[in-house]
């Protein structure tokens, strides 16, 4: 048994924390790119970063790597800086922390306020890669102790469920991205390389594909490699395999409309073809699996948290 | 120097760590005499003088950054920061003697059935009232009186299943009840975790003791609410209700619906539907039996109490009236920790139990009075007042240290609504020995125990001990510079 509301939380946890880990990539990887980028040109670029994580502020892009990482990782009043998502990732671990496990809230709860006290120490600006490696281990750690100590019931798929849904969104509007502003970038260049590193995936791709980096193949192993657990498809089974646990553990029956959306979805990558994504529309594609994770996060609340209670009561 | 009485010249060295320790009237938790240990502490003194104070100051560093992981913190009011501050925890426990705590135990059990008794008298029968034991227009006038609980029948009578009775000890080393908790109390989230952060702290002086558990209060709290579950309910789904996230002890009932292993609901997580309370979960609807409520009467039921309330469930009065759902504690137990009605409770104990109280009461002036407020009114200067229906330690007049305009505000105060305060002799709450920047030194404190009562009564060996931080003061509220530490209560 799961309440409503506590489900909704769980959820939201890991959404919330693999959003910080998302930005906090890019963000480690624009700095890295833009250091032996400025060789060749004057200033900081970093446009392109803030249009992907919908951070659009009336005084432009951030100018500088401090203002970046004050926008981006630090500043609260912007909902999508990584500091704002711990922090919503925490208030929703506080409303559930019957559900979750102690190790879980406090390794969850440690990592906000270690990034608390370094936006206070302000010694992150010295090292700034140094501050992407706390996040991003935090967020592992996180996910580490909770396969590790809770039980993998209902609320355990909730996790699973918001962060496999953030994922696949985020990677598939990342490669969107790319797609429609670099459509003549010589192969290996290395805005492939960082778009690979943005989603942990470089090392992973030349294992499979040799450092040979081409477009189609970066775009192809993102999207649609089976086994990477970054990648879209990957994501998508994830979510239709928790959303399907879900309807088995409260009763529901199968095929309910979350659950056929993200089976829609998967199927969709398993069967589809690099080839013909990017030859025929790659954007419409791509924002395709945006809306269906929408859609899928909708069904899925109306399901289980905001239902009609007159559909609910005794007859 | 040592522990000494102030008149005292120079007696042996004790400790570096005790050169400020001057005994005074007060009882010392610890120490019988300057430099002398009460048999139970000796040892506890042993490892002190020989501690050192950098270990000590490490331990509280290490109990204190453990506090802040595990989130054991209140938001500081009025800082848009969100900073979190954990409740100060001092590192020295305090300890009670087995042979003290049985008598606690007895007092405390005797307490506890006979306030009961009375909340169902008063809520039924009314034969104290008739036979002039409790003055009527007392009860009529309590603002915790609940009028829709007359003739309410509540699930085997039990009205209060969780007391957090106050006590101090007086000079003479006698403990007295300064206040029964008859609603919400709060508190005993810390008891557990001082405990906690003690074993992993101080895990040698832990060995030197028989110190009783304390860990299975969870398991008792559930076993209480389980003698209310209603007679129909084979497997009964037991909640906790708290006002949410934002109330300042929102980490207690978290803390209490993991240890007992149920559902931390919310009034938006519940409805009524045909005088049956559900709660929502993923599976649908499912039928509650036992909410232990975190949440204050004038809040329960917009419908009932107070319309504003958006933290109770609409309804509820009703599904309880209608027996199909219990609640813990009752409506209306304020009525019994009323701090006028509190008067009384030695002579209702006489009159259920025909029993003498076993823990008396402070002596207490009520204003309502005449012959007592002329008096309270002539020693203002001498005398605690206090409003009966505050608390926290604030609408309080310390009579020695309050200013003649404070004492002409209370008098005005008084005159227009006598039955709204009670007096009380200036006592001095015992001292017990605490660790403050660096050294050893006596700090006022009290003690709240938790009193469970269902199949029986229920008393886990412990408390919480609230300690009066700031030097000389004796108010030990968390809200007004008060801390805790661990309670130690020895086995034989």
């Amino acid at each position: 048994m799961l309440q409503s509301r506590v489900a909704d939380s769980l959820y939201w946890i890991s959404r919330y924390l693999e959003r910080a880990g998302h930005t906090i990539r890019l963000i480690d990887v624009r700095l890295d790119l833009e250091l032996d980028r400025r060789a060749d040109a004057d200033g900081w670029d970093f446009t392109r970063l803030c249009a992907v994580v919908k951070c659009e502020t009336a005084a432009g892009a951030p100018a500088s790597p401090a203002a970046l990482v004050e926008t981006l990782v630090f500043d609260v009043s912007n909902r999508g800086s990584v500091l704002a998502c711990i922090t919503a990732a925490r208030d929703n671990a506080r409303q559930a922390r019957e559900e979750i496990s102690s190790d879980m809230w406090e390794q969850l709860n440690a990592l906000y306020l270690r990034l608390k006290q370094v936006r206070g120490e302000g010694t992150w600006s010295i090292r700034p890669h140094y501050l992407s490696r706390l996040v991003i281990e935090g967020v592992h750690l996180f996910e580490g102790v909770t396969d590790a100590t809770m039980g993998h019931g209902e609320g355990w798929q909730f996790l699973r469920a918001g962060r496999f849904i953030e994922r696949a969104a985020a990677t598939a509007a990342l490669v969107d991205l790319q797609f429609r502003d670099t459509p003549r970038l010589p192969a290996n260049h290395v805005e492939w390389v960082g778009l690979l590193r943005s989603c942990a995936a470089f090392e992973a791709y030349c294992r499979c594909y040799t450092a040979d980096v081409r477009p189609d193949r970066v775009a192809e192993f993102l999207l649609l490699n089976a086994e990477f657990p970054r990648s879209v498809r990957f994501a998508a089974a994830r979510v239709e395999s928790a959303l399907r646990a879900i309807a088995q553990l409260t009763g529901r029956g199968a095929g309910g409309r979350a659950e056929r959306l993200a089976g829609r979805l998967h199927a969709s990558l398993d069967y589809g073809q690099v080839d013909e994504i990017l030859g025929e529309d790659p954007h419409a594609y791509l924002a395709d699996i945006g809306r269906y994770c929408a859609q899928i996060h909708d069904a899925a609340h109306v399901s289980y948290i905001s239902y009609p209670i007159e559909s609910a009561l005794p007859a | 120097m040592t522990p000494t009485l102030q008149s005292n010249a120079a007696p042996p060295p004790h400790g570096a760590l005790f050169t400020d320790y001057i005994l005074d009237a007060a009882y010392d938790e610890m120490f019988e005499s300057p430099g002398l240990a009460r048999p139970h502490c000796r040892a506890l003194f042993d490892e002190l003088r020989s501690a050192s104070e950098s270990e000590l100051s490490q331990r509280q560093l290490e109990a204190d950054k453990a506090f802040l992981t595990q989130g054991i913190t209140f938001t500081v009011y009025g800082d848009d920061k969100g900073t979190e501050r954990i409740f100060p925890f001092d590192l020295l426990p305090r300890i009670i003697a087995a042979q003290e705590w049985r008598t606690l135990e007895r007092g405390l059990t005797q307490r506890l059935t006979a306030i009961n008794l009375f909340l169902k008298d008063v809520y039924h029968d009314q034969r104290i009232l008739a036979e002039g034991v409790v003055p009527r227009e007392l009860v009529q006038s309590c603002k915790h009186y609940r009028r829709e609980m007359r003739g309410v029948h509540v699930h085997r009578d039990i009205y209060v299943s969780v007391a957090g009775t106050d006590l101090i000890r007086l000079e003479d080393g006698r403990f007295v009840v300064l206040e029964d908790n008859l609603r919400v109390p709060s508190g005993v989230s810390y008891m557990l975790a001082n405990r906690e952060a003690t074993k992993r702290v101080l895990p040698g002086l832990f060995d030197r003791y028989h110190v009783s558990p304390v860990a299975h209060y969870g398991q008792a709290l559930l076993a209480t609410l389980r003698a209310l579950a209603p007679n129909n309910a084979a497997e009964p789904t037991f909640v906790v209700l708290t006002p949410g996230v934002g109330n300042s002890a929102y980490f207690e009932h978290a803390f209490l619906a993991r240890e007992m292993g149920v559902a931390l609901v919310e009034g938006r997580d519940l409805l009524v539907h045909d005088n049956v309370v559900y709660m929502r979960t993923t599976a649908g609807l499912r039928r509650v039996d036992v909410i232990y409520r975190r949440v204050d009467d004038d809040f329960l039921d917009p419908l009932a109490f107070r319309a504003d309330s958006h933290l109770g469930v609409p309804g509820l009065l009703n599904a309880y009236r209608a027996g199909n759902v219990s609640l813990a504690n009752a409506i209306g137990t304020g009525l019994a920790d009323d701090k006028a009605l509190y008067a009384y409770i030695p002579a209702i104990i006489r009159f259920y139990m025909s029993e003498e109280p076993i823990l008396p009461n402070v002596e207490t002036y009520l204003l309502a009075n005449r012959a007592d407020r002329q008096y309270v009114l002539e020693h203002l200067d001498a005398l605690v007042v206090k409003a009966v229906g505050e608390s926290g330690g604030y609408g309080m007049l310390i009579g020695p240290h309050s200013t003649a305009a404070e004492r002409a505000e209370f008098k005005t105060k008084i005159e227009a609504n006598p039955r709204n305060f009670i007096a009380q002799p200036t006592l001095s709450l015992s001292r017990s020995p605490c660790f403050i920047g660096g050294r050893i030194e006596p700090r006022h404190v009290d003690l709240r125990p938790y009193v469970l009562y269902g199949d029986h009564v229920t008393i886990v060996p412990g408390g919480l001990t609230r300690v009066a931080l700031r030097k000389g003061s004796l108010v030990v509220n968390s809200s007004q510079g008060g801390g805790s530490k661990d309670t130690w209560v020895l086995a034989d």
